[in-house]
């Protein structure tokens, strides 16, 4: 395989560039999204209730903390590059550059919300608690 | 090298020569629910976490859009609509990793296999909320 022909590289033809890590970095985090989304669901169906106090408690918990906090990684790093897909097929041009610009503020801005939200949650002291 | 105009050529056979068939549907549906979730997902899901993290009156609002508001109307339609994406997006990423690995292009095998994907995500999705609502 290698990296082409010269001609073909100065071209910018064929995947001599990042098309195979972007293609493998979809499998690996696809691999665990199943693991940690599965894990998600079941512990959304788990949760005796939904409101506040129960939902926190929850996510204090380092065993609902710690995976939800992989799971903003492992999924945001997926749709980042799913979503770049979807703009690389449909936009074209100089369009195309800012949406994938627009992408990425989007998915960093997201996950930075996300895991700030999760790590203040898990590490806010609520009184009352009995650790506290 | 004579001419370095474009000349027009001839094209690959493209949609109009072929029959429409349930890998076609299961594969704008993995785009579909995938980017769908991407989105929609990702913003009632930073939604909630950060209403958890701001505070229970933050938490009222979002439990007031997506519970309280027109009997839940909203949290029904989102709830389940991304439920149903997930398990389908499970299914048909599942049924890539069997199709990376060369295996399931023979013409029966893919045609039940793209079904199965579909038939997956409604009984599970039917399975789950018939649990969230029933069963709890």
């Amino acid at each position: 395989m290698g990296n082409g022909t010269e001609l073909g590289r100065v071209r910018g033809l064929g995947s001599a560039k990042e098309g195979a890590h972007h293609w493998w970095a979809q499998r690996v985090t696809a691999a665990a999204n199943l693991f940690l989304m599965v894990w998600f669901f079941v512990a959304i169906a788990r949760m005796p209730a939904y409101d506040y106090d129960t939902a926190r408690n929850w996510l204090q918990s380092p065993w609902a903390a710690i995976p939800m906090g992989l799971l903003i990684v492992s999924v945001f790093y997926h749709f980042r590059l799913g979503l770049q897909v979807l703009i690389e097929d449909y936009v074209h041009g100089a369009a195309r550059v800012l949406w994938l610009l627009v992408l990425n503020f989007f998915t960093f801005g997201t996950a930075a919300i996300a895991l700030f939200a999760i790590l203040k949650v898990a590490f806010t002291v609520t009184t009352g608690a009995p650790h506290a | 090298m004579a001419s370095s105009a474009p000349r027009a050529r001839p094209l690959s056979p493209h949609l109009s020569i072929w029959k429409p068939g349930p890998h076609m549907i299961v594969s704008i549906l993995h785009r579909i629910t995938g980017d769908g979730m991407a989105t929609v997902g990702t913003v009632v899901l930073v939604w909630w976490l950060a209403a958890l993290a701001a505070g229970a009156k933050s938490y009222a609002t979002f439990t007031f859009v997506f519970g309280g508001f027109a009997g839940g109307a909203i949290g029904y339609l989102f709830g389940i609509g991304l439920t149903l994406c997930f398990f389908q997006h499970l299914a048909t990423g599942i049924r890539h990793f069997v199709l990376d690995t060369g295996a399931g292009y023979e013409l029966k095998g893919n045609r039940t296999g793209s079904i199965a994907t579909m038939v997956f995500s409604v009984l599970a999705t039917a399975a789950f909320w018939a649990y969230l609502l029933m069963v709890k």
